[in-house]
């Protein structure tokens, strides 16, 4: 299972830890402490296509919902049933027993775009208040 | 709001960042949502302790050989069920019936009253009734400026008490008791908006971290917590309280608020009666209704159907922690839906089923027929 320091960053607070051309995408460690308790999780669909940056699974809190955004094109081919009937999973191990889904990269060259964990850290520095 | 207004901040702000409280803005006051999560606060104050900073609520005091008569004039409750010693929960209307406020009034004396009124509304109280007493020997007094206030709720918290105001365990619900604590002139009541059984302290400002701290010492053996709004939006949701400006305002009436043993039309005449005999006799054509769903969390403004129409919108809803479930209330039309009706809610743009559940959605021990009164 992926290290914090391991794993690509979005901007929306996803994390995508690529092996081959399939991604496993979670909550950062530090999305899911601002959330709160986490007591919902809608998950997409395996076989659903997925867009860059569009929404596509909604994990809920006792206070908010939060939208999920896809890291990458592709194509769901796993999700993690187990936090579907234990969301406090993700606040638990957002990195491991907490991962939401897994998805087959059109193109796994997407993620270099993204934030590594210095660099995410660096983007939550600027946008703590 | 301007980003740069201050926001108020109670005797106990710094107190609350001290025990990591998580500082929000609420209604313009800096208040917190949470300290070690709402789940386990919220779970604290079910099965054993927890304590709210809740100096925003007001205090209106109302003294005077015609205190009673303002009290019994603009309220739909009865204040003679108020005796010395007792408080009681009620509505104040307007002349369409609304509500002013939804409000505690405790009878200290015969000639002297304290309110207890929710804060956005503290000022606008004050003004009612003070417009309405003109003509009466009466005094109001706004001293929501004077008064700090705790919450201390829970099964376990009577006990925490036997030390600290043995007198406050032989109150009733919403019995009130006078008292001095710290060397100041403060209030126990027994009363809270948890649905467990428990006391509100108000105090003034000067000691009230002195109260905080003893009751964090006398709850030690309970697993005491520090609680915030979130948790005590959840415990008052599934207890069935209102919350002013949410479920219940100037254009909704107490019939239509599903709060009608509120209601005493017995009691001789009080500003907004006729409206609200109009609606005993023909019925209302919306009521405050609660419902439960498992398929989500819902959410204040979801949309709620039946057979496919739309019925109404949620004006309180979350996930309940006790029931492991979403629950909410809206006003729904049909006013006379039955438990277990079914309903859709749509969240995220999604029709989720749900079924109309009768309310209070869960009964603590503020329900209990008789309570602790000492070992």
């Amino acid at each position: 299972m992926p290290k914090a320091e391991e794993v690509k960053y979005t901007k929306t607070h996803e994390w995508l830890h690529l092996a081959g051309n399939e991604g496993t995408v979670g909550l950062s460690e530090h999305a899911q402490k601002e959330m709160g308790d986490i007591v919902f999780v809608e998950l997409p669909k395996p076989g659903r296509k997925l867009e860059k940056d569009k929404p596509c699974a909604v994990v809920e809190s006792v206070k908010s919902a939060f939208d999920i955004y896809s890291p990458l094109n592709g194509e769901v081919v796993a999700v993690n049933e187990a936090v579907s009937g234990d969301p406090a999973l993700i606040n638990q191990s957002p990195l491991e027993g907490g991962w939401l889904f897994k998805v087959k990269a059109d193109n796994p060259a997407e993620a270099g775009a993204l934030m590594d964990f210095a660099a995410y850290g660096d983007f939550l520095k600027q946008n703590a208040h | 709001m301007s980003a740069t207004q201050t926001l108020r901040r109670t005797a106990l702000n710094e107190t609350m960042r001290k025990y990591g409280g998580k500082m929000v803005d609420f209604h313009g006051w800096e208040l917190p949502i949470q300290f070690s999560g709402i789940l386990k606060e919220h779970e604290a104050v079910r099965n054993s302790a927890g304590i709210f900073d809740v100096s925003h609520m007001g205090q209106v005091f109302v003294t005077g050989a015609d205190a009673f008569k303002l009290l019994q004039q603009t309220n739909a409750n009865d204040l003679r069920k108020a005796t010395p010693g007792k408080g009681v929960y009620s509505h104040v209307t307007n002349e369409k019936a609304g509500l002013v406020d939804d409000i505690i009034a405790f009878c200290l004396a015969a000639d002297r009253y304290l309110v207890i009124v929710n804060a956005t509304t503290s000022t606008k109280d004050y003004e009612w009734f003070k417009t309405q007493g003109t003509k009466m020997h009466v005094k109001v007094e706004n001293r929501s400026d004077d008064y700090s206030m705790v919450a201390v709720q829970g099964p376990n918290v009577p006990k925490m008490f036997e030390q600290f105001a043995p007198e406050a365990l032989k109150l009733p619900r919403f019995g009130i008791v006078e008292k001095e604590i710290f060397g100041e002139h403060c209030f126990v009541s027994r009363t809270g908006y948890t649905g467990e059984d428990g006391f509100e302290v108000t105090a003034p400002h000067k000691i009230i971290v002195q109260v905080w701290e003893k009751m964090m010492e006398l709850g030690k053996p309970y697993g005491i917590v520090p609680c915030g709004l979130g948790a005590r939006d959840t415990l008052r949701l599934e207890s069935g309280y209102l919350l002013y400006g949410q479920d219940v305002d100037d254009e909704h009436t107490t019939y239509e608020s599903n709060y009608g043993w509120v209601v005493s039309l017995d009691k001789g005449d009080f500003i907004g009666r006729n409206i609200l005999a109009a609606q005993k006799t023909d019925g209302v054509k919306r009521r405050l209704t609660g419902l439960t769903l498992s398929g989500g969390v819902p959410r204040p403004g979801c949309k709620v159907f039946m057979d496919g129409r739309e019925i109404g919108t949620l004006a309180s809803a979350t996930y309940s922690p006790t029931l492991k479930k979403g629950i909410g209330v809206g006003y729904l039309t049909p006013a006379d839906l039955k438990p277990g009706a079914a309903l859709e809610v749509e969240i995220h743009g999604r029709r989720v089923p749900a079924e109309v559940s009768k309310v209070p959605f869960h009964r603590g021990t503020a329900f209990a027929k008789t309570l602790y009164t000492g070992a």
